[in-house]
């Protein structure tokens, strides 16, 4: 017994490596502080020479959230003031916002995470008689100062003034709360916010280390129509700058393809007043499933994929225009499915006349064509903010289709939402190779998940300290590291042994060892009593 | 070269018409796992209960790509087969739920239990293609159907293994910690089929099932010509339920728990719903069987001019 019980014992453990379980234990109480740090810049005019002395001054809040039971935010803002250089001065006297912000962006150049106000007197002329803040395309906002500020007041009430319009350029431009509670949706399943929220997170995709793009021109007609389109030019000068914008955030892998005879699945309704067939909005939804089947995707990755479809008509069908719910006719002339991609319907019949000899050979203006698929890839992508509150002038997206402060945008709730995406899994996996003790914990998976949990600590430490771009980094690795662990191909439970059958199969190995063994136990005992009353017998 | 002015045309999205349609359910993509567990020519009936299902569940509109068909796939071509490429449903082979473009992801001895497990908790290696896996997310509605001979709390893989309900209900477990599904309709058409959702504990799980514990599920009718019977009586019903639907029709689970009442399948179909969130009567049938997409119209477009060559 004393040789072969821990021998047993040894030869059916399963081995199990260490893992820190203290450390995820302490991961499973989220407490995540997003800083952020915005400049605010007093041109002339705003304040008085001795309100200047006063301004060099640097304020610190606290906004402080509980999410559930196990989360809990706390939003720190680090507000400098200061007053403004002779060339920042000379920068914001251009004749257009515009230019202005793109002279300060000349000047100086923000790092990731942080942002600049320039606060402008009331009577510049850079905005618009109702609009208050112009925001840039890079991380500066112009904010103008309200009319009751006009006499000169002190100092702590101009800095009270401007102090809600401050923050709501910081949640249009960096964080909100709306859009961090979004991302914490993996740990936290909230009840329905608004629906313009719900809305947006169904249609975004997940955080996902890499993606594909797949453009797919479909061609139902190749009888009528002979479509060049030079996909390959148009994704390197408009697709590709965005890509490689976003290269901290995921990789992109594109392709492209053309498919003949492909038709929509559905029949457009022609209506003679416009002379055109016409597709619902109610008959969009069963425009995709047809065509899906015939998509094809790349074998080798499993990321998820983004379709973009660019659908000509067939020359008996044309022109095809897409119409709203309100019957009204659609200026893009293209529609979007959430986690799926795009489809634009291209009408050709303008490029040729009725005697034209078919096949017509038509090159497709890619231009129109990427604009409205960039736009869907914002869309699906995240980037596109919901609209901003009123008075605010927001500008267009800059030349490689994504604005700095958009960018920061997604970092911010990407980092998010790998952190708690990464929570979860982890502790979830902890839990559940406690709860099943037949699991075998090989080495890498403990490395893996020691090595989560270290780049899930440093992640949420460079959240608190504000480096934006290291943050989003250890999240990325954090992610792969226990999406690595958790779907490990050993750690399968198989040995589902429920007590009946483990004694089911012991029992018929030792019982009938133990019968004889039990027995002579018992004649010894009794042989042993005996004796003892034959002693006693003796001695009497 | 460079792009010049991108000017951005600002017209608000329409909120509640586009959001609205999102709330019917939270879904925006559909997979199905099916699972013929038997194999030999004589277990015949599985395979067409599970063709059918995929042709059904094909009809509706969900892809190939987001299928998982796991079948012995030794029918079509069996010798014993006197009509060889083909398996019927019907005793007057009016339908052959074989075909041209099935598309078979884990075929004859790849039907296993652990197979099974992996393709549902995603424990795949590294090597497996895509059409292996099931890439869900957590907006995915999931059907899972499977077919075979169980028993009470198990179901057997191919004669030689079996899955035990407990480890069905924990890889389900795992599936919703991984927030790998939105909801999820579990359908199996087994002996004594009931047994095996009772053990399920995670939320948004609905489950049907042909037979309650204790009773068998029993098999439609013999085809004289073939020799075999050709389909399981709950799924005989099912699939004429199921030709009905359309991919724009409104009924709901409701209508599918009436399916194959015990008149008609001479055991009593049980279900489970008490772990499904929504009302049963506002999920749709379409929602798990069909791939309805949301669509929303694109309003904005961004400018882009051509771009401009710079002079050397």
């Amino acid at each position: 017994i004393i040789v072969g019980v821990p021998l047993w014992w040894r030869t059916t453990e399963t081995y199990r490596a260490w893992l820190p379980v203290s450390q995820i234990n302490e991961l499973s109480n989220l407490q995540l502080q997003l800083s952020a740090e915005v400049e605010v810049v007093f041109a002339r005019g705003t304040v008085t020479p001795e309100q200047q002395k006063k301004v060099p001054l640097t304020q610190i809040q606290d906004e402080e959230h509980t999410v559930d039971e196990d989360t809990a935010l706390r939003y720190r803002y680090e507000t400098k003031y200061r007053t403004a250089t002779i060339m920042e001065e000379d920068a914001l006297n251009q004749p257009t916002a515009a230019e202005a912000d793109l002279s300060l962006h000349t000047l100086s150049e923000s790092p990731c995470g942080s942002l600049v106000v320039y606060v402008i007197p009331e009577s510049s002329s850079l905005l618009p008689e109702d609009m208050d803040v112009y925001v840039g395309q890079r991380r500066t906002a112009l904010l103008r100062i309200g009319a009751q500020m006009r006499v000169g007041k002190t100092l702590d009430q101009l800095l009270a003034h401007l102090e809600p319009r401050i923050k709501q350029v910081l949640q249009v431009m960096s964080f909100s709360h709306t859009d961090i509670s979004a991302a914490l949706s993996d740990r936290v399943r909230l009840s329905p916010g608004n629906k313009e929220s719900i809305a947006d997170s169904m249609r975004t995709f997940k955080s996902s280390p890499g993606y594909e793009i797949t453009f797919s021109l479909l061609n139902p007609d190749p009888k009528s129509h002979r479509l060049h389109w030079d996909i390959e030019g148009a994704v390197q000068t408009y697709i590709q700058p965005l890509l490689t914008k976003l290269a901290s955030v995921a990789n992109f892998s594109i392709d492209s393809q053309t498919l003949y005879y492909a038709m929509l699945g559905v029949n457009p309704r022609f209506d003679s007043s416009l002379s055109a067939y016409t597709l619902h909005s109610d008959s969009l939804a069963h425009v995709i499933n047809p065509v899906e089947a015939r998509l094809g995707s790349n074998a080798a990755s499993s990321n998820p994929v983004l379709n973009f479809l660019l659908y000509v008509p067939d020359a008996h069908h044309s022109p095809l225009y897409i119409h709203d719910r309100k019957k009204q006719e659609v200026p893009s002339n293209a529609f979007h499915s959430p986690r799926w991609g795009g489809i634009m319907v291209y009408n050709v019949n303008g490029f040729y006349g009725p005697e034209a000899v078919f096949p017509v050979d038509v090159n497709i203006n890619m231009a129109k064509v990427m604009g409205v698929f960039l736009a869907q890839l914002r869309l699906l992508l995240g980037v596109q903010s919901s609209t901003a509150p009123s008075g605010f002038l927001v500008a267009p997206c800059g030349s490689n289709g994504l604005a700095d402060w958009e960018l920061d945008r997604l970092m911010w709730s990407r980092s998010v939402e790998n952190v708690a995406t990464a929570t979860t899994t982890i502790t979830s996996l902890a839990q559940l190779l406690e709860q099943i003790g037949n699991i075998v914990i090989n080495d890498n998976i403990a490395e893996q998940v020691s090595s989560a949990v270290t780049s899930l600590q440093l992640a949420v430490a460079e959240l608190e300290t504000g480096n934006l771009r290291f943050a989003l980094q250890y999240s990325k690795e954090a992610i792969l590291a226990s999406e690595r662990a958790f779907f490990d191909p050993s750690l399968l439970h198989l040995l589902y042994f429920p007590d009946d059958q483990k004694f089911a199969i012991y029992i018929p190995l030792f019982l009938p060892m133990c019968v004889p063994i039990l027995l002579s136990l018992l004649k010894i005992v009794s042989d042993a009593r005996q004796k003892r009353r034959e002693k006693q017998a003796k001695k009497d | 070269m460079s792009l010049t002015g991108s000017t951005r045309r600002f017209s608000p999205l329409v909120p509640q018409e586009n959001a609205g349609q999102f709330f019917s359910s939270g879904h925006t993509n559909n997979w199905a796992v099916l699972v013929c567990t038997s194999r030999f020519w004589f277990n015949y009936r599985h395979v067409a209960n599970t063709l059918s299902v995929y042709r059904s569940v094909k009809r509706l509109g969900i892809p190939d790509s987001h299928i998982v068909l796991m079948l012995a796939d030794d029918m079509a071509c069996n010798h014993r087969n006197p009509k060889p490429a083909t398996v019927f449903s019907h005793k007057n082979m009016e339908l052959n739920v074989y075909g041209d473009d099935v598309e078979v992801d884990y075929r004859g001895y790849e039907v296993t239990v652990e197979n099974f497990l992996r393709v549902l908790t995603g424990r795949l290696p590294p090597s497996t293609p895509r059409s292996k896996r099931l890439l869900s997310d957590d907006r995915s509605n999931i059907l899972i159907y499977l077919t075979g001979h169980g028993g009470n709390g198990f179901l057997k893989f191919q004669d030689s293994e079996e899955i035990s309900n407990v480890e069905l209900a924990d890889a389900f477990e795992q599936m919703w910690q991984k927030r790998r599904y939105n909801e999820l309709l579990f359908i199996i058409d087994t002996c004594q089929g009931a047994s095996m959702y009772e053990r399920f504990y995670s939320p948004n799980l609905m489950a049907l099932a042909s037979s309650q514990v204790g009773e068998d599920s029993l098999s439609h009718q013999p085809d004289l010509a073939i020799g075999v019977h050709l389909m399981d009586r709950y799924t005989f019903y099912l699939l004429e339920f199921l030709e009905d639907i359309h991919p724009s029709s409104k009924a709901n689970m409701n209508d599918l728990f009436k399916v194959c009442p015990k008149s008609q399948c001479v055991s009593t179909p049980g279900h489970r719903t008490d772990l499904f969130l929504r009302d049963p009567g506002s999920a749709l049938i379409t929602d798990f069987f069909g791939s309805v997409r949301k669509v929303e119209i694109t309003m904005e477009t961004i400018n882009l001019t051509e771009p401009i060559h710079s002079f050397r």
